[in-house]
């Protein structure tokens, strides 16, 4: 229980997905102007890594990593490479599917999720996600955790960000600094404030 | 006509500068920033990446008579991840160590936004010449933010020029001391935000 509360602390702050490993910058730079948008891909987000974590976990230990198919009488096989092509499949399906279910479902989260869904198949921070999982060799509880933390702080950055940015507005910023170069600069402030969580230790 | 007026010329030349990925489109920074702490895996991700954008937009180019439209980004993202996969096989053959250290990044090439870009707004309309042409242009656009960064952060984070010391003992001795902070993961972003305020400003000149 321990591990899982801190491998969850960890991704969410220490480990940021977005601000210590830099996925999703091209997202976060795009869709953090607005609050409200911030929010709803956020929490695009936030479901997306959920699910395909550790789905991505099952196909990888099931079917892909070495050894795995001793089931069907096939030890000596790794498929391991092919966990790229395997992985952004599954990405892309899912979020497909998703935006299928939700659509017949629920038409207000539709609306609210609904465009940012297509997006996020190309999202780095999913598909980097379900290979940092791979890579730390995490167990199953530990990916469901990991995909989860991971989505949290995501928003967390892109929220936060998208509140800076409105204040910035009022900022006299100089020429050619504007829009994307003081939205990097400001991420890096940012980035050097969550480093300072590094110090707790849980 | 001058060669630097042919449109083969400007599809190369742009990206380079002008209109480059990292710095004025804001593309693909996702995963050029983990990998410029040392020069030596900043060089390989950008060859890595210029290959995948190279043969992606030409393959793409090639068959994209063929290619349905609404199933398009499965194809491309198919060709982009089996090239991504033929790069990771072959870096993991012959350069182990360096593979190490860009750990998944390679395997992120497949979700950069350049090559997907590129390929739906550049391959998918134009001949394979000059696709071809385009994607080595953005790969070598990409990698010259890259290079440039990790220049930076590695001489005056560990005092290195690709693995090597070159500031003498004597500025040690005289009291400098290298900054730990550039090896740390915001100095990156501080970086390129400051070469984009250089670079625009630049190019806004260049255009007056």
């Amino acid at each position: 229980m321990e591990n899982l509360i801190s491998i969850f602390l960890n991704s969410v702050f220490v480990g940021n997905i977005l601000l210590a490993y830099f996925l999703g910058m091209c997202s976060f730079i795009a869709v953090s102007k607005n609050i409200d948008t911030a929010m709803g891909l956020g929490f695009a987000v936030v479901f997306v890594l959920t699910i395909t974590t550790p789905l991505n976990w099952m196909i990888y230990y099931f079917f892909l990593a070495p050894g795995a198919l001793s089931w069907v009488g096939l030890p000596d096989l790794d498929l391991s490479f092919l966990k790229f092509i395997m992985f952004i499949a599954v990405i892309a399906a899912i979020v497909q599917a998703i935006e299928m279910v939700i659509d017949r479902f629920s038409a207000g989260l539709y609306s609210a999720l609904g465009v940012f869904l297509p997006l996020i198949s190309v999202n780095c921070a999913i598909l980097g996600a379900s290979l940092f999982m791979v890579e730390r060799e995490y167990t199953f509880i530990e990916s469901v955790v990991y995909g989860f933390g991971s989505g949290v702080g995501w928003m967390l950055a892109i929220v936060a960000m998208a509140a800076l940015r409105i204040k910035l507005r009022y900022a006299d910023i100089p020429k050619g600094l504007e829009d994307y170069g003081i939205a990097m600069i400001v991420t890096g402030l940012m980035a050097m404030a969550f480093m300072l969580f590094s110090g707790i230790s849980f | 006509m001058k060669l630097t007026s042919t449109k083969f010329f400007r599809t190369f030349s742009q990206p380079l500068w002008g209109n480059n990925p990292v710095s004025i489109q804001s593309l693909g920074i996702c995963s050029a920033l983990a990998v410029t702490v040392q020069l030596k895996t900043a060089v390989v991700m950008g060859i890595s990446m210029t290959v995948v954008v190279a043969f992606s937009s030409l393959l793409i180019s090639l068959i994209r008579n063929r290619i349905p439209r609404n199933i398009r980004i499965i194809a491309e993202l198919i060709i982009i991840a089996t090239l991504v996969i033929l790069t990771d096989e072959f870096l993991r053959a012959f350069y182990y160590d360096i593979s190490k250290q860009l750990s998944v990044f390679v395997g992120l090439i497949i979700t950069n936004c350049i090559v997907l870009g590129r390929t739906e707004a550049f391959a998918l309309s134009n001949p394979p010449h000059l696709a071809f042409i385009d994607g080595i242009g953005n790969g070598a656009g990409y990698s010259a933010a890259l290079i440039m960064v990790a220049f930076i952060r590695e001489l005056l984070g560990s005092g290195k020029f690709f693995g090597l010391k070159i500031l003498p003992g004597i500025f040690y001795t005289a009291g400098y001391e290298d900054m730990g902070f550039m090896l740390l993961a915001p100095s990156a972003f501080i970086i390129i935000g400051l070469m984009v305020w250089l670079q625009k400003t630049w190019v806004k000149n260049d255009t007056k």
